[in-house]
């Protein structure tokens, strides 16, 4: 017996207008179950990102909806839609998005602090999460000084610092090397068994999509294949 | 996001880019410091010259001349009559300096004093002693002021002196004091001088007097002052010997009037004097083209400062659009993240407040330091001749409300940034390369 975290119905997302209206999905359908986890496969302009940020409920679909478990995600505006980025959703991205000159433990903070939550238990959350990587010592250091594998091990522990249920990951090892690629990968994973993290994992890489529970290839806008590896 | 973490978290974005954030500070940091500087000078010279008033005299206290014909530069001397100048001859001798007014006598006091409105006339004396002399220290010459009667002394130690006393009160300005030979204002008070007088037939007589008060210099009246013991007795020593058919002439007189009177009641007294034939002046007419003076240097300097704050301004703006430019990923990263577009505008706003807070406290804080140390060399060298003028005087509120004002440009200018970027959608950011 699985419920689904999150429920896609025929969306579909268009840019512009006119001649220069460019489609980007084209009425696409998909569920994903709580715990489990998902690659979204596609080559780039096939609108697998797209996809991904209306799943995370940062962009608005042109035309279908979204269930955010079991309720329409259309319904959210304002403080009730911020609440639900902030405390649903962990996000990894490629280009890392670390704040420059700020030390790793504020950038991990940083959601914490949104949500709202006191000084005192936030740093301790964040200690954690860096000591779940492996990062405590790093704590103090300018985030822009890390190499690109600890960057992307701060980023992850930002993700999953407020302890969401969907964690998305967009090309979370694009700008790593295939050794530091892959204990990305391994950590993203682990997560998902061992915490029981929804993941989303948008990637071209076939071998890691492998890796995950199910995956989704997208074309032109369309889901063109479904895969079940586990 | 709680408020104050979003202060905590505007404050620290503003150390985060040092370079740029000096660079805004500097600018509000100009404007900020001239504008202390000028309100400082603006409430020194204030206050003042409301020292000067309050040494010149009370409120409703007018000074009453003849009125002459002015001899235009255009159109010559004008007519001689005999009821105007008669006595002009005498008035050289009584030693008036102010040659477009003619002389009053014992008539025309009376006249003034049954004009409506007038309460009470003293007529300025006008006495011509020799010299002034304390101990065996030299005898040096002393100028009376004529209307010391009803004016209250800015004192440097010492009382006021005492009209109703029948002892002989004198009143010196500090600037006797070396000379004659007292070593503190505080030593002088007490000591009995020796006033030397010619009388009419020019036989020299001395008069002795005890110091009172030491009184600061002003702008007006540089002289000595008598109490009208000494004044009387200094008159009639002159008067020795002069034939009766010599009328006592007076230069100006000084009435009083309703306390608490509406300045169309003054003027309404100045038009009734006016039409008897005598201007009357109140303090404020005497300093009015002064303070407009200063007002009018002090307002354009003002503007200076807020054109320096203006220019500021534009570059707060830019400074803020750069800040949001750079860091659109980091506003889509803290939307993505689930922070309101409120607190966002919070954020960039509270940023710029306090880069505003930052350079006018800073141009404050420089102003006053180097103001006050400015203020101290200029009264000891060039501003040496007006003492008790101190240029340059903060005042706290005056302060407060720059930095207020300061802080409110800054808001204003960051306006607009601040509205872009919580304006920005999270994924338009998140994408922007």
């Amino acid at each position: 017996m699985t419920e689904s975290v999150l429920e896609a119905h025929d969306l579909a997302k268009s840019y512009g207008r006119g001649a220069n209206r460019f489609d980007a999905l084209k009425g696409v359908s998909l569920s994903i179950n709580r715990g489990e986890s998902l690659a979204i496969v596609g080559k780039s302009g096939s609108g697998k990102s797209t996809l991904m940020h209306l799943l995370a409920l940062l962009d608005r679909p042109s035309s279908g909806r979204i269930l955010l478990n079991g309720s329409d995600a259309a319904s959210l505006a304002g403080a009730t839609l911020n609440k639900a980025r902030n405390q649903t959703f962990g996000f990894v991205f490629q280009q890392f998005f670390l704040m420059p000159n700020t030390s790793v433990l504020d950038n991990v903070i940083l959601p914490l602090k949104i949500a709202g939550i006191g000084a005192r238990t936030r740093k301790r959350q964040a200690m954690d999460a860096l000591d779940a990587l492996g990062l405590a010592d790093k704590a103090k250091n300018n985030a822009t000084d890390l190499s690109g594998g600890q960057k992307q091990r701060v980023v992850i522990a930002r993700a999953l610092v407020n302890n969401p249920s969907v964690i998305f990951a967009d090309e979370p090892t694009g700008n790593l090397d295939s050794a530091t690629g892959e204990v990305v990968e391994d950590i993203l994973l682990d997560l998902n068994k061992e915490r029981g993290i929804t993941l989303v994992l948008v990637t071209h890489d076939p071998d890691l999509a492998e890796r995950c529970d199910r995956s989704i290839h997208v074309r032109d806008g369309l889901i063109v294949t479904q895969e079940q590896y586990a | 996001m709680k408020f104050r973490d979003v202060i905590g978290t505007a404050i620290a974005s503003t150390f985060r880019s040092k370079l740029r954030t000096t660079l805004t500070v500097i600018a509000i940091f100009i404007g900020a410091f001239t504008l202390t500087i000028t309100s400082a000078i603006g409430t020194g010279v204030s206050s003042y010259i409301n020292t000067q008033v309050a040494s010149i005299g009370n409120p409703n206290v007018m000074t009453v001349t003849k009125t002459v014909a002015v001899t235009s530069t255009n159109s010559g001397p004008s007519k001689y009559d005999p009821s105007t100048s008669s006595s002009n001859t005498q008035g050289a001798r009584q030693g008036f300096g102010n040659a477009s007014a003619g002389v009053l006598t014992a008539m025309d006091i009376s006249a003034i004093k049954a004009t409506s409105g007038v309460l009470s006339v003293a007529p300025s004396i006008r006495l011509t002693p020799d010299y002034i002399q304390y101990g065996g220290n030299g005898k040096y010459v002393l100028t009376l002021s004529a209307d010391a009667a009803l004016t209250k002394a800015d004192l440097a130690s010492g009382a006021q002196l005492n009209d109703s006393s029948t002892a002989n009160e004198i009143m010196l300005p500090t600037t006797y004091l070396t000379n004659l030979g007292f070593s503190s204002a505080k030593q002088a008070i007490g000591q009995t001088v020796a006033i030397g007088v010619t009388d009419y037939v020019g036989q020299q007589h001395v008069v002795n007097a005890t110091v009172t008060g030491i009184q600061n210099e002003t702008l007006f009246g540089a002289g000595a002052s008598a109490n009208t013991a000494l004044t009387d007795i200094l008159q009639q020593t002159e008067a020795t010997g002069r034939p009766a058919s010599v009328l006592t002439n007076y230069a100006s007189a000084t009435i009083t009037f309703k306390n608490g009177s509406t300045p169309a009641q003054v003027t309404q007294l100045k038009k009734a004097l006016t039409n008897e034939g005598y201007t009357g002046q109140t303090v404020a007419d005497r300093l009015g083209t002064f303070e407009t003076v200063i007002n009018g240097i002090v307002g354009v300097l003002d503007a200076f400062a807020v054109i320096a704050l203006i220019a500021a301004g534009f570059g707060i703006i830019n400074t803020l659009l750069m800040s949001v430019q750079e860091r659109t990923r980091e506003i889509g990263l803290m939307k993505a993240m689930g922070m309101g577009g409120g607190r966002i505008y919070a954020l960039f706003s509270l940023e710029v407040i306090f880069i505003g807070f930052l350079g006018s406290a800073i141009g404050a804080l420089v102003a006053i330091v180097l103001g006050s140390v400015a203020s101290r060399i200029l009264s000891r060298r060039l501003l040496a001749d007006l003492p008790g003028l101190h240029l340059l005087q903060f005042a706290p509120a005056s302060i407060a409300t720059i930095i207020l004002v300061v802080m409110g440009i800054a808001f204003l200018a960051g306006t607009l940034p601040a509205r872009r970027a919580s304006r920005q959608n999270p994924i338009d950011a998140l994408r922007y390369e």
